[in-house]
């Protein structure tokens, strides 16, 4: 069976090529407004390297069939390479069992799946949840529909003036908590939160901990035991992997204990008349045919990573980071400010910014027209926006495919966008 | 860069730079609504004082004031919008509205070269005036709703004067 890509780019460990990167990307090579695509939108969503896109194809066109519900040798092939892209994603992120992997459509759900069945089967009317003022509308509006219904008071760990999480309250805010549900990476400004010391703080206080883990996993090393985490939701789309396939893990005994979210097919033991016995986790989270060629695309998006080292993912990006905000403030000076932490080792590589007091919305248009992909807009993070005082910011994000080049890139079409908009 | 001339006209500049009628009123006795493009964050808020001595399609507004942030796009048109229905009847701003909105939606025939215009498509452009400057707006779909944003708040407005 030709599922695994692995051996379809080799790339030397601990050598990073970024133009070889590139090349890997069949979409980077075209272009936009006849100018070479600068794609600076990867916290969004990445692009994918032909080895995930031809992983989905062979598997569409060697083994398509349903999973587990046949014993013809396509539908085993099939429900093989899908197991074995649940065992890819358990080592990847530092799980003993696969069988804690539950794959979801995205983050998005995972965190609703974990709102709707270990919170509807853990909270009661009175105990609170902790949040942070960073968080991405997915952690949060889950939960603020489940208050509502339970009767809960949410909590929220406030920032200090650079985007960081300020901790000095946390015992108190601790009190009475059952769960705290975290980024481990702001998606807006960049933030890496100290998971492992609240976690170590939640379980104290005899809270479980969430962790939202969709910016951090596809850009650092992530061992879900070393976090500390009860909970782990990222999405395919943002590790190089395609859309439409999320990931939830969770602790086998939560998983074991938690009811199931949604009923059908693929999750049940045994349908009676009378009533079904749900199946084990985490099967018992699978309703319905799985995404499969999605799931193996995120497989084989593993790999690529793998191959490439996720240690030195990170360093390529402290580095990349570093450039940017010193080239960026070297260049504009007080036209630019860079929100969040100003330290590269404190941040991931989503960069909010305001220039020359254009509105990103503008911003954005004219660098658009140099081929440039930056977002506008609040970033699904409306309460970090209001804390920052603005409606929306400028936010470039990097990955293993950008280099400096490309920051350069950002800097030019900045300028020009200055000119044009200069009053 | 040629397409971003057909969006950024410089009277659409001129309005971003200097808008009219920005700022607040009393409410009451002025109704005050706000709009939101939760796509980009924009947030509009319209006061409109209206004189309802005469009833409905005919009360007048005699008073509008903008105020929110936003890009240059649905500021320019927010402020060009109000500049257009100060001293406005209900019901011309009601026409105004629609013929603001037939220029923004992207109609099949607007891409169809051999398609006949729309009858009152003239009468339209005439009394737009200035907002005709948003048309090129059309030719950029995401950036639409910034230029609508004003006009959908306005029209909440004046549905609330009415109720
Ligand atoms: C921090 C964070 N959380 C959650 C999400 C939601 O991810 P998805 O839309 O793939 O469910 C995103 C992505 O936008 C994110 O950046």
């Amino acid at each position: 069976m030709a599922i695994d890509q692995s051996e379809v780019e080799q790339h030397v460990p601990g050598e990073f090529d970024v133009l070889r990167i590139k090349s890997d990307f069949p979409i980077l090579s075209r272009t936009v407004h006849d100018k070479p695509l600068v794609f600076l939108d990867s916290a969004a969503s990445s692009q994918k390297p032909r080895s995930v896109l031809q992983a989905m194809d062979t598997y569409y066109e060697t083994i398509n069939a349903n999973v587990h519900r046949a014993a013809y040798t396509l539908a085993e092939e099939a429900t093989n390479a899908m197991e074995a892209a649940r065992s890819k994603v358990a080592a990847f992120i530092g799980a003993t069992d696969a069988n804690e992997v539950v794959f979801t459509k995205n983050a998005t759900e995972s965190i609703n799946l974990i709102a709707r069945s270990w919170g509807v089967a853990n909270l009661e009317p009175g105990d609170a949840i902790l949040l942070t003022h960073l968080e991405h509308h997915a952690n949060i509006v889950p939960w603020q529909q489940l208050a509502a219904e339970r009767e809960l008071e949410i909590r929220w760990i406030p920032l200090t003036a650079d985007c960081q999480l300020d901790l000095s309250d946390l015992d108190s805010l601790l009190d009475g908590v059952k769960i705290v549900s975290l980024t481990s990476m702001s998606n807006v400004v960049g933030t890496i939160t100290p998971v492992r010391a609240i976690a170590d703080a939640a379980h104290a206080a005899g809270a479980v901990v969430a962790v939202d883990g969709c910016q951090s996993v596809p850009h650092m090393p992530t061992d879900v035991h070393q976090l500390g985490a009860d909970f782990l939701s990222f999405s395919g789309h943002k590790l190089l992997g395609p859309t439409g396939i999320g990931v939830l893990w969770a602790r086998k005994e939560l998983l074991e204990a938690m009811p199931p979210f949604l009923g059908g097919g693929g999750m049940i033991l045994d349908v009676r008349l009378d009533g079904f016995v749900a199946a084990e986790a985490p099967h018992k989270f699978e309703a319905g045919t799985p995404p499969i060629a999605e799931i193996i695309g995120l497989g084989a998006a593993i790999d690529y990573l793998n191959n490439l080292g996720m240690e030195v993912v990170r360093q390529h990006e402290v580095a990349l980071t570093a450039f940017a905000l010193e080239h960026l403030s070297n260049r504009f000076g007080e036209r630019i400010s860079i929100y969040g932490p100003q330290s590269a080792e404190l941040r991931g590589g989503a960069m909010s910014f305001a220039f020359d007091e254009i509105h990103p919305h503008d911003l954005s248009q004219v660098l658009d027209q140099h081929g440039v992909c930056v977002r506008p807009g609040h970033h699904c993070a409306k309460p970090l926006m209001r804390l920052l005082g603005v409606g929306a910011t400028a936010r470039a994000s990097w990955y293993v495919y950008n280099n400096e080049a490309d920051i350069t890139a950002l800097g030019d079409a900045l300028e020009a966008a200055g000119e044009f908009f200069s009053f | 860069m040629s397409g971003l001339e057909d969006l950024y006209r410089e009277i659409i500049l001129d309005h971003y730079r200097s808008p009219r009628n920005r700022g607040e009123l009393d409410s009451p006795p002025a109704v005050r609504v706000e709009g939101f493009n939760p796509l980009c964050g924009d947030e509009i808020v319209v006061y409109l004082d209206v004189d309802d001595s005469a009833n409905g399609d005919a009360a007048v507004v005699t008073d509008i004031r903008i105020g929110g942030q936003g890009c240059s796009i649905s500021q320019s048109s927010a402020s060009m919008m109000s500049a257009a229905v100060k001293g406005r009847s209900i019901g011309e701003i009601r026409d105004l509205t629609k013929s603001f909105k037939s220029m923004m939606s992207i109609h099949e025939e607007g891409l169809d070269a051999e398609t006949e215009p729309q009858e009152d498509s003239a009468g339209a452009e005439l009394k737009l005036g200035d907002l005709e400057a948003l048309r090129g707006v059309v030719k950029f779909p995401v950036r639409i709703k910034c230029a609508t944003l004003g006009w959908n708040t306005l029209q909440q407005g004046i549905d609330e004067t009415l109720s």
